[in-house]
Order: structure tokens, then sequence, then C-alpha cells
């Protein structure tokens, strides 16, 4: 089962549940965590992995052989993102506005353009008590994190419990990470922010087609209003975490909840046993 | 005309709250709202729109299934996975129309993507300039530029002194559309070890980008050990930590009134805010 944790808001909490939730299952599962909020990984700071393989990702970016190149202009014609520009006698390639798509080199008339990878990021694999731990990492000054949330989820092996950390926001980077799981925690808070930002991404699972279901953090704090959204958009609410400054102490050292209050794995496996009871049939 | 960017890498450290203090703070300004996918700075502001714009980037390829003989070349020139089944999942198309050159029938054509709205607005702090990104949309730091454009036109029209820009997180694409040019970044951070892990990769793209940043350390009383190693990390790269803001219930208190926190409270929280408005627009020399 592939559950993946996201928000729309951030700080509400995301790297909190998808750590715990992987450290409770870890004794009585065998568990993968993806991190997949490339831009702010976060997620190894409270796992602590030892990590044993690191992988640079790269994107495919044209390379014009200039010897080859009659200068038609076919590449620029057809690059969607205004990566090339065909000059009278030289082709200039803006490689941070490349997608990778391939199309100008195979569209080349003259087979003169060959693809070189472009470091854009970093994949880290390794192992944190237990748990398979993967995250990606964008390099300072990179724009495009998809293609580095896509090279984690390579790692997503079938047969395992898969919880992925996604970044806040509804746009491509959560998109990526979030489609394909079979579920959606996401994770709130009970302000007039909270409520505005899960509507959104409440809006984004569902354009995914993935069921969801709630954990409101800090709860007691702000107003009840998350709670009449989720009423009256069915969506169950799994796990109300108290505000506590106890939680925000342990949070700001990097230490897991469910190892500075221990009560809380019970807490999380719970979590785990209602979310699969509403998780569709065909994942379980 | 001085543009102020407020940042913060790791999300929820308090962009918008300040954002929303500093519109009630400034004189002569317009707000732009860059956190164009789970924008909130309206919810303080209440804005009354006056003007909405379309907006419309990318395109999504179609198949005609008419034309369509399935020979599947489509499907493996996609790196995309974004057609199976001869069916193009929008979700995955990234809009680079491989699909449709490539294509011997002529069945795919390309549509252009209605992928938000933008919207010039009043609120009682002077105009705002936001946007809302369509669900599942690609391209935000396309509208990022957008409304940032809009902005700065207003700005210059109506000779305003200040432009205030709410960021989104991260360090990606919509962040370094929010960043180009600036005169200021104000980062957001909490002392937690992931606020500074995320400040420390927010502080670099600044620098890769040129521009000058300030450092504001939130709910600073939360960790106070983590504050000082702040506090240390800023000056060993010669960054200003501007301001201690300390962990306060009257922000919640003030957001769920829908009111700056300068506004709703007078306490330390609003004084350490109006404090740094008053070090930012003397560092910015006006």
């Amino acid at each position: 089962m592939i559950v993946s944790v996201a928000s729309g808001k951030g700080g509400t909490g995301k790297t909190l549940v998808a750590t715990n939730l992987a450290l409770s299952l870890a004794r009585e599962d065998r568990v993968q965590l993806l991190d997949c909020d490339v831009e702010e990984p976060d997620a190894h700071i409270f796992l602590k992995p030892v990590i044993h393989q690191s992988k640079p990702v790269f994107i495919p970016v044209p390379q014009v052989d200039e010897e080859k190149c009659t200068h038609c202009g076919k590449c620029a014609e057809v690059c969607a993102y205004h990566a090339l520009a065909v000059l009278k006698n030289w082709v200039l390639v803006f490689h941070q506005l490349c997608h990778g798509c391939g199309a100008c080199s195979y569209l080349c008339p003259e087979d003169a353009i060959t693809e070189v990878g472009r470091e854009i990021g970093v994949v880290e694999i390794g192992n944190s008590k237990g748990i398979e731990f993967i995250h990606g990492k964008l390099n300072i000054g990179e724009a495009m994190a998809p293609p580095v949330v896509r090279e984690v989820k390579k790692y997503i092996k079938p047969g395992r419990t898969t919880i992925i950390d996604v970044a806040p926001g509804t746009s491509c980077p959560v998109v990526e990470a979030v489609k394909g799981s079979d579920f959606c925690l996401l994770v709130t808070e009970p302000t007039p922010f909270g409520l505005n930002d899960l509507a959104l991404a409440v809006e984004m699972v569902r354009e995914l087609g993935v069921s969801c279901g709630v954990v409101l953090n800090r709860a007691g704090v702000g107003d009840n209003k998350v709670e009449d959204y989720c009423l009256k958009e069915n969506i169950p609410i799994l796990l109300q975490i108290p505000l506590d400054i106890e939680i925000a102490r342990l949070y700001s050292q990097g230490i897991p909840l469910v190892e500075g209050m221990t009560t809380y794995r019970e807490t999380f496996l719970k979590l785990f046993h209602d979310m699969a009871q509403v998780v569709p049939q065909r994942a379980r | 005309m001085k543009e102020i960017v407020v940042l913060s890498g790791k999300g929820g450290t308090g962009k918008t709250t300040i954002v929303a203090s500093f519109a009630a703070l400034a004189k002569d300004k317009v707000m732009v709202d860059c956190d164009v996918d789970a924008a909130d700075l309206h919810l303080l502001l209440q804005p009354v729109i006056k003007d909405s714009q379309e907006f419309r980037s990318g395109q999504t390829a179609i198949i005609d299934e008419a034309k369509c003989n399935q020979c599947g070349l489509c499907q493996d020139v996609c790196r995309f996975g974004a057609i199976k089944d001869f069916k193009v999942a929008l979700v995955s198309c990234e809009g680079c129309g491989f699909c449709f050159h490539v294509c011997p029938e002529g069945a795919i054509s390309m549509q252009e993507n209605l992928s938000g709205s933008w919207f010039i607005s009043d609120t009682r702090y002077g105009p705002l300039v936001h946007a809302r990104l369509g669900v599942a949309q690609e391209n935000s730091g396309k509208l990022v530029t957008v409304v940032r454009q809009n902005a700065k036109l207003m700005a210059e029209r109506q000779g305003l002194s200040y432009i205030l820009s709410d960021g989104p997180p991260g360090i990606g694409c919509p962040v370094i559309s929010s960043l180009s040019g600036v005169n200021l970044a104000l980062i957001v951070t909490e002392p937690t070890l992931s606020g500074m892990h995320d400040l420390d990769r927010i502080v670099g793209v600044c620098h890769h980008f040129g521009v000058p940043a300030l450092v504001c350390i939130n709910k600073y009383d939360l960790n106070e050990e983590n504050t000082l190693q702040i506090e240390r990390d800023c000056q060993e790269r010669g960054i200003e930590a501007a301001s201690r803001i300390p962990f306060d219930n009257v922000v919640t208190e003030a957001l769920v009134k829908g009111l700056p926190v300068v506004e709703y409270s007078q306490d330390k929280v609003s004084r350490q805010i109006e404090r740094l408005w008053q070090t930012i627009s003397s560092s910015l020399g006006e």
C-alpha cells in the first residue's frame, strides 16, 4: 500500500506524521519512507538514516553538433519550452528551461542533436531503524522538482508499505508525489489558513482519483471550521494531535514523537489500521 | 520603489502572518501573493476583487480516437508516461508536444491549458495582486511572474514606495520566480532542526541569485539553543538575524479573527514585527 502525506499548507506536520507512522509500523511491517519534498527534505533529520547509496539525478538536455547542424530551425520550432534558439549559424541552448522531453533530438532532420545529462539533484538511499529510506534533494538554484520526485518514486517496491512525505502546495511537485497513491493523508491545522489550503488539497487529490483522510494537528487552537468542512465533504478525520508544547520541543530537536512520547506509537498504529479500513479494497 | 519578498524554505513558519502585518504598517505599497498554489494572504487582507484575468499557460495533448490507428508511437516517445491505452493522462502530460509532432496519422492536437486566474483587488491596506492556480496545474512560476509584473506596473504608475510579496515555501520554480531581482528577501525561520536545515538551503538560493537576505526567527523561545545557533550561523554567513518573535497564541487568535496580528494585539509579537519593519524600511533607505 502506498500512502502519501500531503497538506496544501506548509508546516502543518506532514513530516511528523510520515516519519512517526513509518517508525511505528517498522516493527510489524516492511516499510519504506520516501521523502519526496525534494526542495526541502527534512525526514532524514528525524530518521537519521545510514545512507549507503547516492545517485545523481540527471535530465537529458540537447547538445548540438555544429558540424552537422544546418540551422534549419526545426528544434526551436518543436520545443514547447523555448529552450532552444536557432541563430544564423549558432544554436543557443537554455538548459534551465529544458524539460528533457527529447523531441528536438528525435526530430532533428540532420541527426545533429544528442542528449547529455545535466545534474539537477541527487537521490540517496539508506536504512533507518528497520525502515528503507529514500529521499531526493534538488540542487540549489534548480527550478524543476518533478524529475527528482520521479526518480525517488522509482524505488517503490510492490508489497511493501510505502509512506511518501510530500512538499507543501498543490501544484506539479505535489501532484507528481501523490499520484499513484492508494491513500493520501492530508495534515492540517484548525485555522483559516489550514482550512483554505486543505480544501485546495482535497480538490487536488480528487482530481487524481486518490481517496483521502485528515489528520488534524494542533487540535484545540483556532476554530472548528475544519471539522465542519470534513463533515460536509464526508472526509474522515483519522487522527487529532493536540497542541502540546512538548511535541513542538521534541520536533525542534529532531526527536521523533514516538521516541520522546512512546504512547504515540499506539496512536500511529491505530491511525494506520483505521486508514486501512477506508482504503479501497484493491490496495490492501 | 523597493520590492521585498518574504520566504522561508520550510512552510508554515509565519510568512503570511508577517506580510499581512507589514501591509498594515507600511505606507504607499502594493501587496502581492506569490504563493499561487496555496494562497492565504487574502484571508487576512479581505480583498474586494476589481479585476479578474484568466491565466493560460502550457498545453495538453489530445488524441482524436477517430484518426488514431493505435500504432503506439506516441506512447513510445512520451518520457512522462502520460499516454496509456491511447489516452492522455492529463495530470502527467507536460505539454511538450513530442507525440503531436511524431503521430503519423495527425491524430494528436495540442490544447492550451486554462491554468488559473489572477486578480487585482482593493483591500483596506492598499491594492493586492493575487492569483489562484487551477487544481493540479503546473507553471506556477509563470503565474508568479505575471502577478509580480502587474504589481510592479501598479507601483510604478501610482508612485508607490514598496511591493510587499508573500512568497511560496520551498526553493524551486515558484520561489526562483518570486526572488529574481527583488531588493530584499526576508527569510522567516523557526528554531527547529527542520527550520534550520531549510533556512540553509533558501539562503543558498538567495546567494545564488545575488539577492540580499535578512533573517527573522519566529517562535524563537520554542528552542533558545537553536535560536542562538541560527544567529551564529547567520553571522558566519554575513546575514543579519534581525528579529526574534516569541511564540504566542495571539497569532492564531488574530488569524481566526481575520486580522493582521499587529492590528489585533499590542503585545510582544506585534512590537517585534513593528521593529522588524522599521529595520527593513530603514535598511532599504526610505
